[in-house]
């Protein structure tokens, strides 16, 4: 990319054509809405508008990155929570192929007190179907009562068949609620319900509301600097090293949601005075309903990278006293040290490289900054289940020309991965072996690859050191054979 | 042996199909015909009349307690009845819990992969009145049923039910192999049940196998859990499921795919028979009342 926006918008258009030209018609006239490249917008000098349409049915017959409702509940919100015991309810196959698919780090004893990286399915048989199968999950709660005693409470996470056949997972969870005195949350998250994950965040979001709060008498010294954390799942540490600058500027964290999260941090969570939305695709819910019942403002904020890192800080202190705006200042001179180091190390070896994005949730404009920080530029970008807002944020990320790509097929991402060329994707598991074979750079964005945290100041130091090793890996000038290349 | 031949039948939830499935095979081993009989209802009472006896062991409920329907044997689950005549019943669960449908599939999927059809002459399916979903309507399936045999009335619903049960075949005909074999009227007794009956055979394009007159030795043999032919086989009904049988047993292959009808067309042919009204006659009736009334 030479920075010649124009030029890009217009190779990224004719991209664009000849990726749909592949298509049937009427699968060409239904895709052609999911891709775009971001304009300048009238209303927003500083922005781009990335219009795309969003949030429908995949297209039949393509291979969708998506996920299921399933997906979204059990394995994004419900599953980081550590102190209680997640039961994928149905057949063995959606437990066991969900079974720790996230990083969500958590201090714990597991199998004690903390439970997220274990798997607990009621495991459905041909008779289960038939039958119904209350009556099982009535025994595997008694179960877990007896063999798991430190468990705090128990989720009931709906699979496909549940909501077939009709089983009434409310009645079994009221029923043993009161039996146990604990706290089971049947949670409607069946996988065909929806376009996407996107869907089973939301009724997770809703059982959170109906099941975990106003539940319990709740004591609690509140301060007025509690703040709760929320839509930081921990993927390889990040939430903790995003409370470390909370705390630094004289806030108290009193619940991180739902990364290393227990119950109790999600009762009190009502008692917050200020809501940090980090993931705002999978939480938003719970906040709107906060501010409407609770009256707690909400506040999004982007701990990717020093610009958004520091510019997220002064927004957040600015809903606090000047204490909090003094400290604030401190913890971003205090880093500043860091940042620069940072910078001055990768930023040469980076400068100029270009990036494609393809993640879920916040990241495909979350991280932009984040490179751009290094020097790095953004070619292409889209999300597997974001909504119109997303997009409209996105703009403020993006700039003119960047290729836009809604809910891309396995087909599409390649051919504008070969169309562009970057010097470094970032993606999902699956996405990584074929870019890979390709020739091109590639990091995992839902796992950091296995690395992290990625979140906050030395986050930033992981997330540059990191990218370097792909893009400037020896491996890379051994692409070629070496009797093709030219004499 | 013959090849085997495969019949199911459906209609309104208590038309009697029961009562003259099993009326009708007891006749049927008459002529010398071995008979397995499918009872595909969780209430299980398919059966009752052959064996004198409501049948306790389902396919489903034994697989509940065994664990899985590998666990079972085709002798745990088949019983013997009247004259020889093989008893079967899918069961499953109480009302309003559980997939009684995924139960049928499972439990014929589990009779035929046992050899439950090997020696016999004849399989007969008695499916649960409402087809529900897609479990019930397994009999009608590629290589199960070749014959269905709608039991009806001229009773409105029960032609409603008929035409619509018409359609589930007419949808698997091109799929698979099945036919309407027909139409059974169980009399009730309703005006011009005769000339109705055929009537609704001519548009679904077939015929009208059999016209079984009403009879209380029908209700006096199943409060005794007998057929009338084991329990009055010299009776004029048990010569009317004679009949019945005969003419089902002739009927082999020459079962049609069903013209079904309309709803509208279906209105008008119940308004030509008088069992439904026209808005005017409704509205004349109306008036005439009033002017009762007003005198």
């Amino acid at each position: 990319m030479d920075g010649d926006f124009k030029a890009d918008a217009e190779r990224h258009r004719k991209l664009i054509e000849e990726v749909l030209a592949a298509y049937p018609d009427k699968a060409k006239k239904r895709r052609a809405k999911h891709l775009n490249v971001a304009e300048a917008d009238e209303n927003d000098s500083e922005g781009t508008a990335c219009d795309v349409k969003s949030n429908v049915k995949s297209v039949p017959g393509v291979m969708t990155i998506r996920g299921c409702a399933y997906a979204g509940s059990k394995g994004v919100v419900w599953g980081p929570i550590k102190d209680m015991v997640h039961i994928s309810h149905g057949p063995v196959g959606c437990g066991h192929y969900s079974w720790s698919q996230r990083r969500n780090y958590y201090i714990g004893k597991t199998g004690g007190d903390s439970f997220v990286t274990m798997q607990f399915t009621s495991d459905f048989q041909e008779k289960d179907i038939v039958f119904g199968g209350d009556k099982k999950l009535e025994k595997i709660i008694d179960e877990i009562q007896e063999l798991f005693p430190l468990a705090n409470g128990i989720s009931v996470q709906s699979e496909c068949p549940i909501g077939l056949i009709g089983d009434d997972i409310e009645a079994v969870s009221k029923k043993k609620a009161k039996e146990h005195n604990t706290t089971i949350v049947p949670v409607r998250c069946e996988g065909f319900r929806g376009v996407s994950q996107s869907l089973g965040h939301h009724i997770a979001n809703d059982a959170i509301r109906d099941y975990v709060f106003d539940k319990k008498e709740i004591e609690w010294e509140s301060t007025p600097y509690d703040v709760n954390l929320i839509g930081d799942y921990n993927i390889g540490g990040d939430a903790w090293s995003s409370r470390i600058l909370l705390e630094e500027m004289g806030l108290r964290v009193i619940g991180a949601w739902s990364g290393d999260a227990t119950l109790a941090e999600m009762e009190r969570a009502p008692k917050a005075k200020l809501n940090l939305i980090h993931c705002y695709r999978s939480m938003n819910y719970i906040c709107r309903h906060m501010e409407e019942k609770y009256s707690i403002p909400w506040v999004e904020y982007n701990f990717f990278g020093p610009t958004q890192i520091a510019k997220s800080l002064r927004a957040i202190a600015a809903h606090f006293d000047k204490t909090i705006v003094e400290k604030t200042e401190a913890v971003i001179a205090k880093y500043q040290g860091l940042v620069d180091a940072v910078i001055e190390k990768y930023k040469p070896r980076l400068q100029g490289k270009t990036v494609m994005l393809y993640v879920g949730g916040l990241r495909p404009r979350h991280v932009v900054n984040a490179y751009t920080d290094l020097g790095m530029e953004i070619a292409g970008t889209g999300y597997e289940f974001a909504h119109a807002d997303d997009y409209q944020r996105t703009g403020h990320y993006v700039k003119e020309g960047t290729l836009i790509y809604d809910d891309v097929t396995g087909y599409e991402l390649e051919k504008f991965v070969e169309g562009v060329r970057p010097d470094l994707v970032g993606s999902g598991i699956k996405e990584k072996y074929p870019i890979q074979k390709m020739g091109i750079p590639f990091r995992q964005m839902h796992s950091w690859d296995y690395s992290g945290p990625y979140h906050g100041y030395d986050g930033f130091a992981i997330f540059a050191r990191d990218m370097d090793l792909a893009i400037n890996n020896p491996v890379w000038s051994r692409f070629d054979a070496p009797w093709k290349k030219a004499a | 042996m013959a090849k085997l031949r495969q019949i199911a039948f459906y209609g309104k939830g208590g038309i009697g199909k029961s009562t003259t499935s099993q009326n009708t095979l007891a006749a049927l081993v008459e002529l010398g015909q071995k008979i397995l009989i499918v009872g595909c209802d969780p209430k299980a009472d398919s059966t009752r009349l052959i064996l004198n006896t409501k049948l306790q062991d389902t396919v489903l409920h034994l697989a509940a307690e065994a664990g899985s329907v590998e666990d079972l044997e085709l002798a745990d689950v088949m019983k013997i009845g009247y004259k020889g005549i093989k008893c079967t019943e899918s069961g499953g669960p109480e009302p309003g819990v559980g997939c009684a449908g995924r139960g049928v599939i499972t439990a014929i999927n589990f009779l035929e992969e046992n050899g439950a059809y090997d020696d016999v002459d004849y399989v007969s399916y008695d499916v649960l009145g409402d087809v529900v979903c897609g479990g019930f309507a397994m009999p009608i399936r590629e290589n199960k049923a070749q014959e269905i045999y709608i039991v009806m009335s001229g009773e409105m619903m029960a032609l409603y039910a008929a035409n619509n049960i018409a359609k589930g075949i007419l949808k698997y005909a091109h799929s698979g192999g099945v036919r309407l074999g027909g139409l059974i009227c169980n009399e009730r007794k309703t005006d011009k049940e005769l000339e109705l009956a055929e009537a609704l055979a001519a548009r679904l394009g077939c015929k009208l196998i059999h016209f079984v007159p009403r009879d209380n030795i029908v209700q006096h043999a199943e409060l005794r859990r007998m057929t009338v032919l084991q329990y009055a086989p010299e009776s004029q009904q048990a010569q009317e499921y004679r009949e019945l049988a005969r003419k089902i047993h002739e009927n082999s292959g020459k079962g049609v795919i069903p013209t079904p009808i309309t709803m509208e067309e279906l209105e008008e042919m119940l308004i030509e028979f008088g069992i439904m009204k026209t808005e005017e006659q409704q509205l004349a009736e109306l008036e005439a009342k009033e002017a009762v009334k007003a005198a």
